[in-house]
């Protein structure tokens, strides 16, 4: 890293930069004029091979002034602009500051459209043709890598189409879901409910409860060992939205289908996370998103 | 800069037969004097039908649209019944390399053609002397002209004749700009005096590049800036149509009366008029033979022949031939009989399969593309229902001008389903149920569902294609992905 930071390269680049364009004027002036035998019929006295002889043919004056002029903007140019090592330019032009003049000024051309966005409800805007377009585009380029293009999740990644919701579906919920993120923790409870039977009970109880496959007499044995579980997935096993426990009695199964998958979760339990978006969108940004969201369960 | 006697600059230590000259100097003007005859003819023709073409263009229209449109800004070109996106570039290449190489057949066979009738260098140069001879006279008069001190006289015509260049440069200034926005939006902006900043700058810019190329640099850019004035000689050859002097006819050249009888003084044909010079817009002498300055516009040939007639001698003094033909003496018939040579052939050979490639590909050009995204984050699902699911984006690009309707399939696996969004049907023909429509010129990011029955195949990748077929042009686009299928 300290050749980066060392005063050595800015030099560098100054003497190359500013020795260029004096080599330039250098070689201009050197060249201007030449020396040739007097009264010789327009050819410099120079011969090659024996008969090529060159020519002069000046070129038109107003061409050197071109380079004249050239030099005259490089000079003016590197005292403008950043060019000469670490010296800034008297313009203080940058690429970050023209980004961030551009991302403004684009901010204040989309400032109204947004400001009439907040003051919609989500149910509305969910409705909104131009924030739909708006919110698909920003879910595609944000959220789509995990829950998918269509939005239906995949093993781990919760669906959004359905209305099946691990924290909440209302608009605030999902609002608070964007913004902050969530974590979802279940600790492995394989200890808290007995032994490697009574592991695989409660997970046919827990199949039982969403009416899936499972051995009704191991189910039944394990109901009882399910109150371990039932102090965050409650005594139903419809879930606990409060703390994100999942609900068990529907169909869905975000962390895999089946006895054996079940059982894992129970052995090793599960920290799943959805990260905070709040530095990333600006609270406009997160209503129009909450609303395209909130819109793919209620169509 | 300019030439420094020896004796005044001593201290130099300067050999006294040598001297500093400077490799600069002051632009001589040239005043080309008008000429008439069959080439210049033929030039203004060339004049007429570039400018014709030029001008007239942007005001055709097209169905709903101009006709010739090249809009940036959308990333459309319009060419009569063709749209073009950027994905065409490739189009545009192609247009260039066949440029390219009918400049080179053209060269080898009649040398800078393109230069003394085409080239808009010259067109415009031509346009400007026209302009320039109507107000402030011919050769001699504009030198005189020029020479004279200011008078009410000479700032009149001077001033007349930039005004008629200016405004020909602003309409051409403006035509160009409406070849990117449609001229007749442009022209009503024009006048309403709304024309936006760049439109305004561009009008300006071309404007005054006509104006300073046709009006002030003219020959200067064909000897100073063009390159393909300096490269083309590698394109000539010995059979090379060029404009020449009949040495051998016109040698020695001389003065004389034009009662004298041809020979009588022993003289050649050339009477030394100097008139080939006069006419000559680069101000070089043909008669010393092919240099690069001459852009073989035939004016020395068409002023020579008007001189051969008066004299009553044989016109063709300064003509069309080739190295070949003035070295042997040939008959026309004989220099046009050596145009068919090994380096035209294969010129002529590469440019007619480029043509030809060229019209192949834009006739199979299919109006539409697709595009196919696969999820990457969403490798493969199990759904609910115990379908094995992969996630897909298509793009679906319509490049024609009507509003298309696409059916959309997927094949490839045993029992392979595709779902994804329907549009409603937007008229009463049944052909168009359950297709996508998309509008036109625009495109469409579609999400599609592929899925199969868990367990019916092997876990891994499989190959699968999407097939899209346009309801109205029955044209199919085939595009292959994969589908996984988890272990």
């Amino acid at each position: 890293m300290s050749d980066f930071i060392n005063n050595f390269w800015p030099m560098f680049i100054t003497v190359i930069a500013l020795g260029g364009i004096f080599g330039c004027a250098l070689l201009l002036w050197w060249t201007s004029k030449i020396k040739v035998a007097a009264g010789s019929d327009n050819t410099s006295g120079h011969v090659w091979d024996e008969d090529i002889r060159e020519m002069n043919n000046p070129l038109p004056r107003w061409w050197v002034w071109m380079f004249i002029i050239t030099i005259i903007f490089a000079l003016f140019y590197f005292a403008a602009y950043p060019g000469l090592g670490s010296y800034a330019g008297k313009l203080g032009w940058s690429e970050v500051s023209q980004y961030e003049k551009e991302v403004a000024t684009a901010n204040e051309a989309l400032k109204p459209l947004y400001a009439k966005f907040a003051a919609m409800p989500v149910e509305t805007l969910a409705k909104d043709k131009e924030a739909k377009a708006i919110g698909e585009r920003i879910f595609m380029n944000n959220c789509a890598a995990c829950h998918g293009s269509d939005a239906r999740g995949s093993r781990g990644f919760p669906n959004l189409t359905d209305n099946d919701w691990i924290h909440g579906g209302s608009p605030e919920k999902i609002q608070e879901t964007i913004t902050g993120g969530r974590i979802g923790m279940m600790p492995p409870m394989a200890a808290a409910v007995g032994n490697e039977e009574d592991v695989k009970n409660v997970a046919n109880y827990v199949l039982s409860l969403s009416g899936s496959n499972h051995d009704s007499a191991r189910a039944a044995l394990g109901k009882e060992k399910f109150a371990v579980c039932a102090a965050c997935h409650g005594a139903d096993g419809k879930g606990n939205q409060s703390i994100g426990a999942l609900n068990l009695t529907d169909n869905i199964w975000l962390h895999g289908v089946g006895e054996a998958a079940i059982i894992k979760r129970i052995h090793e339990g599960k920290v799943n996370q959805m990260p905070a978006w709040g530095t990333k969108f600006t609270p406009e940004q997160i209503h129009v998103l909450t609303a395209y969201v909130w819109g793919m369960s209620h169509k | 800069m300019s030439v420094d006697p020896v004796g005044k600059k001593s201290e130099t230590k300067i050999p006294l037969d040598e001297v500093v000259v400077s490799l600069y100097a002051a632009q001589q003007k040239i005043y080309p004097r008008s000429t008439s005859g069959v080439f210049t003819n033929w030039r203004w023709v060339m004049v007429w039908l570039t400018q014709l073409f030029f001008y007239g263009v942007p005001w055709l229209e097209w169905g709903q649209r101009q006709a010739l449109l090249f809009d940036l800004e959308a990333k459309r070109f319009y060419i009569f019944n063709l749209v073009f996106y950027p994905q065409d570039l490739i189009y545009l290449t192609a247009i260039l390399i066949i440029s390219a190489l009918s400049l080179f057949l053209f060269t080898a066979i009649a040398g800078r053609l393109w230069c003394g009738f085409t080239c808009p260098q010259t067109v415009y140069t031509e346009i400007f002397l026209w302009f320039e001879s109507k107000i402030e006279g011919d050769r001699a008069a504009r030198m005189k002209l020029d020479a004279s001190p200011m008078s009410a006289k000479k700032l009149t015509k001077k001033t007349a004749k930039h005004l008629v260049w200016i405004t020909f440069a602003l309409w051409t200034g403006f035509t160009f700009v409406g070849y990117f926005t449609p001229i007749r939006e442009l022209a009503s902006l024009t006048l309403n005096m709304s024309l936006g900043p760049w439109e305004t700058f561009w009008v300006l810019f071309y404007g005054f590049a006509t104006y300073g190329n046709a009006g002030f640099l003219r020959e200067q850019v064909c000897k100073y800036m063009c390159p393909y004035a300096r490269f083309q000689s590698a394109m000539f050859d010995d059979d090379t149509l060029i404009v020449t002097y009949d040495e051998q006819r016109g040698e020695p050249r001389g003065g004389r009366s034009r009662k004298a009888e041809l020979n009588s003084k022993q003289l050649g044909s050339c009477i030394d008029c100097s008139l080939c010079v006069q006419v000559c817009p680069t101000g070089i002498d043909i008669r010393k033979g092919l240099q690069y300055e001459c852009i073989q516009c035939g004016a020395c040939a068409d002023v020579c022949d008007t001189v051969m007639d008066k004299m009553g001698y044989e016109p063709g003094l300064v003509k069309f031939s080739t190295q070949h033909g003035i070295a042997n003496k040939w008959s026309r018939q004989q220099i046009l009989g050596h145009i068919v040579r090994p380096r035209v052939l294969l010129y002529a050979a590469i440019l007619a399969s480029l043509v030809l490639g060229l019209l192949l590909s834009l006739w199979l050009r299919t109006p539409f593309r697709v595009d196919v995204v696969r999820d990457r984050g969403v490798m493969s699902r199990l759904s609910d229902d115990g379908m094995l699911e992969n996630v897909y984006r298509l793009q679906i690009m319509n490049g024609t001008e009507t509003t298309q309707h696409y059916q959309l399939r997927a094949t490839g696996l045993e029992g392979l389903k595709l779902e994804t969004e329907q549009d409603e049907s937007d008229s009463e023909n049944e052909e168009h149920n359950n297709t996508i429509i998309v509008k036109p010129t625009e495109s469409r990011w579609l999400i599609v569902d592929l899925k199969i029955p868990d367990g019916s195949v092997d876990s891994g990748s499989h190959q699968i294609k999407f097939e899209i077929q346009s309801i109205e042009s029955k044209e199919t686009v085939t595009e292959k992905s994969i589908f996984l299928v988890p272990r």
